[in-house]
C-alpha cells in the first residue's frame, strides 16, 4: 500500500499550466527519483504536494493527492500545517539560504520537536543532538550551538535535513538536496539519506536532475519533461532499458569512467517555457526519433506492468 | 553578528565613544534633573531678570530671572521624552504596519501603502502642524503628531525589507515543517529586518527633538511654565539684543543633542555594515 499516490495531478498557475496529468506513488522505506531539467515541473510538483502551491500563486485543477489515505488536495490550510514537517518534511533547494542566519542551528532544530512534538528546552535538544550525531556531525554538540555562517555547505544541508527529520515524519520530499554541494559531499549525502530513510522506513522522494544520484540512491524513477509524465518505473529496469528517448538522452548524460574526451553528450535544444507549450508530444522539437504524429497528438502514458511510458515510437514498437 | 559586538564596534570609534558619552551624560542630566539642578526651572527671581553668565547663574538667567541651567537641564527630560516617546511609537507602529503589509501583500498592502505615502508626501513639520491644529497644542499631542509624521519612512522601511527576506529559501523551508505565518513573519522575518529600521529610528530622534523644538518654539508644544529649549529660544528672541544667552544656550543644547544623536546613528551604521546591507540586498 503507497504512503503517498498522485493521480493524475495538474495545476496551474494563472491561465498557465505548468503540470498536467503527474501520477507517482512512493511506499515506505521506498525512494522516488523525479527527474527532469529545470521547468519539467519537479519542485512544483514538491510544492504541490506540500500545499504550498499558494506561495507561486498556483492552485491544483485536476486530480488527487493520498497520504496515507487522506486526499491533501482541498484540505484546509489548518490541518495542512499539523501534517507538515510532522508527517511531512520538506527538504528546500538550496542550504545556503535554508536556514535562518540570525537563529543558531540548533534551535531552528529544536523548534520543529517544540512545535510538532511538544517536547521541552531540554528534551528537544537531546533530541536534536541524537540526530545530528546519527547525521555523522562531529562534536554534535557544539554544532549544535553555532551559526549557520559558522558551517560549511554540506555540514549545512544535514542540519536541514536534521530540521526534516526533528519530527519523525513518515515522508520525506527533497528538493534537489544536494545541487549545490561539491560532487564528494553530494555522494555523501545521499548515501547518507538513503540509509535513514531505509532504517526508519520513512519514504522518501527525491528530486534531482541528475540521473546519476538516481542511479545511486532511489528505487523507483518518475521522469517529468514540460509538466508531464515521459516515463517511469523501477530505477533498474530503466537504467537496464530506457523506452523513451528522453530517458534514454539522461542516461546519456552520466559521465562514465574510461570515456572518450568530448564524448559527454548533452540533449540539443532547450524545455520548452510552459507559455509556449505546442500541441503533440512536448519533446518532439529535441526528439533524435521523432514522426510526424508526434508533432501533431500528445503521446498517452500507457502502462505495461510497472513501465508506464508516454511516447508515439515506444508504443508503435510493442504494437 | 550579535549586537553587543557591534555596540562595542561603535564605542571603540572616537566619534561613537564621544557622542555616546554626551548622550549618556544628557540621559542622566535628563532622569536626575530635579536633583542637579542648582534652582527649580520655575523659580523667578524678577530683579535678576536677563542676568548674564555668572558664578550664582552659570549660564545666565531669562526675562523672568529663572536659572537658565537648571530650565536647560529640565528642558533635556522634555526634548529627550517626547523624542524617544513619539520616535518609539511611531516605530513600533511602522514595523506593526510595514510587516504585516511586505509579508501579506494583496489589497491590504495596497491600502496601507497609499495611506502611508499620502503622509509621506508632506514634510513631517507640516502634518505636525496640522495633527496639532486638530489636537491643540502640549507635549502629548506633539508627541502624537511627531509619531505620526514620522511614520511613513519605518513603515515604508520595515515593509520593504520583509518583502526582500519573504523570497528567501528559510521561509519557505520553516513553512515545509510546519511554522505558523506569526512564528515566520515575527521569529524568522523581522529579526532579520529590524536592524536598519532601529537606526533608522535612531536617526530620526535627532531630528525629532528638532521638530519638537520648532513646534515648542511656535508655541505649540510644551506649555509654561515647563522648560522646552525650543519655548526658551522663541522666549529669547525678544532679548537677543541686552540677553543672547537666553536664546544662544538652548540652542547649543539642540545642536549639541542632535550632532551627538546623528554621529552615534552614523557610527552604528558603519559598525553594523548597513550601507553595503542595503546596497546589496
Amino acid at each position: 500500500m503507497a504512503l503517498l499516490e498522485a493521480e493524475d495531478l495538474a495545476v496551474a498557475i494563472g491561465r498557465l499550466s505548468p503540470l498536467d496529468g503527474v501520477s507517482f506513488r512512493v511506499g515506505k522505506g521506498e525512494v522516488l527519483g523525479i527527474v527532469g531539467e529545470s521547468g519539467s515541473g519537479k519542485s512544483l510538483t514538491a510544492l504541490t504536494v506540500m500545499g504550498l502551491l499558494g506561495l507561486v500563486g498556483g492552485r491544483v485543477t485536476r486530480g488527487a493527492i493520498r497520504f496515507d489515505g487522506t486526499d491533501l488536495v482541498g484540505l484546509d490550510e489548518a490541518a495542512y500545517r499539523r501534517l507538515r514537517g510532522r508527517r511531512i518534511a520538506l527538504i528546500t533547494q538550496n542550504p545556503m539560504t535554508s536556514l535562518d542566519p540570525l537563529q543558531r542551528v540548533g534551535a531552528q532544530i529544536d523548534q520543529v520537536a517544540r512545535l510538532h512534538l511538544g517536547l521541552g528546552p531540554a528534551a528537544s535538544r537531546t533530541r536534536s543532538i541524537e540526530i545530528l550525531e546519527q547525521l555523522r556531525i562531529p562534536r554534535a554538540a557544539i554544532v549544535h550551538g553555532q551559526y549557520p555562517h559558522q558551517l560549511s555547505g554540506g555540514m549545512k544541508q544535514r542540519i536541514v535535513i536534521a530540521m526534516a527529520l526533528a519530527a519523525d515524519p513518515d515522508l520525506i520530499i527533497a528538493d534537489e538536496p544536494t545541487t549545490a554541494l561539491d560532487v564528494t559531499i553530494q555522494a555523501q549525502i545521499i548515501d547518507l539519506m538513503g540509509e535513514l530513510v531505509r532504517a526508519r522506513g520513512v519514504a522518501l522522494v527525491l528530486i534531482t536532475h541528475d540521473m546519476g544520484v538516481v542511479a545511486q540512491a532511489c528505487d523507483r524513477v518518475l521522469v517529468l519533461y514540460a509538466g508531464r509524465v515521459a516515463e517511469s518505473d523501477r530505477v533498474d529496469a530503466i537504467f537496464a532499458a530506457p523506452r523513451h528517448p528522453y530517458t534514454r538522452a539522461l542516461i546519456a548524460c552520466i559521465p562514465r569512467e574510461g570515456m572518450e574526451r568530448g564524448s559527454l553528450s548533452g540533449i540539443p535544444g532547450l524545455v520548452p517555457s510552459v507559455a509556449d507549450y505546442a500541441a503533440g508530444c512536448r519533446f518532439a522539437p529535441r526528439c533524435p526519433l521523432v514522426e510526424a504524429r508526434c508533432r501533431t497528438e500528445a503521446p498517452v502514458a500507457r502502462a505495461i506492468g510497472e513501465r508506464v511510458v508516454a511516447c508515439h515510437v515506444a508504443e508503435a514498437a510493442d504494437a | 553578528m550579535s549586537r553587543d559586538t557591534a555596540l562595542a564596534r561603535v564605542l571603540r570609534t572616537p566619534r561613537g565613544g564621544i557622542s555616546a558619552a554626551v548622550l549618556l551624560l544628557l540621559v542622566l542630566a535628563a532622569v536626575f534633573a530635579p536633583v542637579i539642578s542648582p534652582f527649580g526651572y520655575a523659580d523667578q527671581n524678577l530683579p535678576m531678570a536677563n542676568g548674564a553668565p555668572s558664578a550664582r547663574h552659570w549660564l545666565g538667567t531669562d526675562e523672568f530671572g529663572r536659572d537658565l541651567l537648571s530650565r536647560i537641564i529640565h528642558g533635556a527630560r522634555t526634548s529627550l521624552a517626547v523624542g524617544t516617546v513619539s520616535i518609539g511609537i511611531s516605530m513600533l507602529s511602522g514595523i506593526v504596519l510595514g510587516a504585516t503589509a511586505g509579508y501579506l501583500g494583496g489589497a491590504f498592502d495596497r491600502v496601507v501603502t497609499s495611506i502611508v505615502d499620502l503622509t509621506w508626501s508632506f514634510p513631517e513639520i507640516l502634518i505636525a502642524l496640522i495633527l496639532i491644529a486638530i489636537l491643540g497644542p502640549g507635549l502629548q499631542s506633539t508627541a502624537v503628531a511627531i509619531a505620526i509624521g514620522y511614520l511613513a519612512q519605518f513603515t515604508r522601511l520595515t515593509r520593504t525589507q520583509v518583502m526582500s527576506l519573504r523570497g528567501e529559501t528559510y521561509v519557505e523551508a520553516t513553512i515545509g515543517l510546519g511554522a505558523t505565518h506569526a512564528h515566520v513573519l515575527f521569529r524568522h522575518l523581522l529579526p532579520n529586518a529590524i536592524t536598519p529600521v532601529i537606526v533608522a529610528g535612531m536617526l530620526a530622534t535627532g531630528n525629532a527633538i528638532v521638530l519638537e523644538a520648532t513646534l515648542g518654539f511656535f508655541g505649540l508644544g510644551a506649555q509654561p511654565p515647563t522648560p522646552s529649549w525650543g519655548a526658551m529660544m522663541s522666549s529669547g528672541t525678544a532679548q537677543i539684543f541686552i540677553a543672547p544667552w537666553i536664546i544662544l544656550f538652548p540652542g547649543v543644547a539642540i545642536a549639541v543633542t542632535v550632532i551627538a544623536i546623528n554621529l552615534f546613528g552614523d557610527a552604528l551604521i558603519d559598525a553594523l555594515d548597513i550601507r553595503s546591507r542595503l546596497r546589496t540586498g
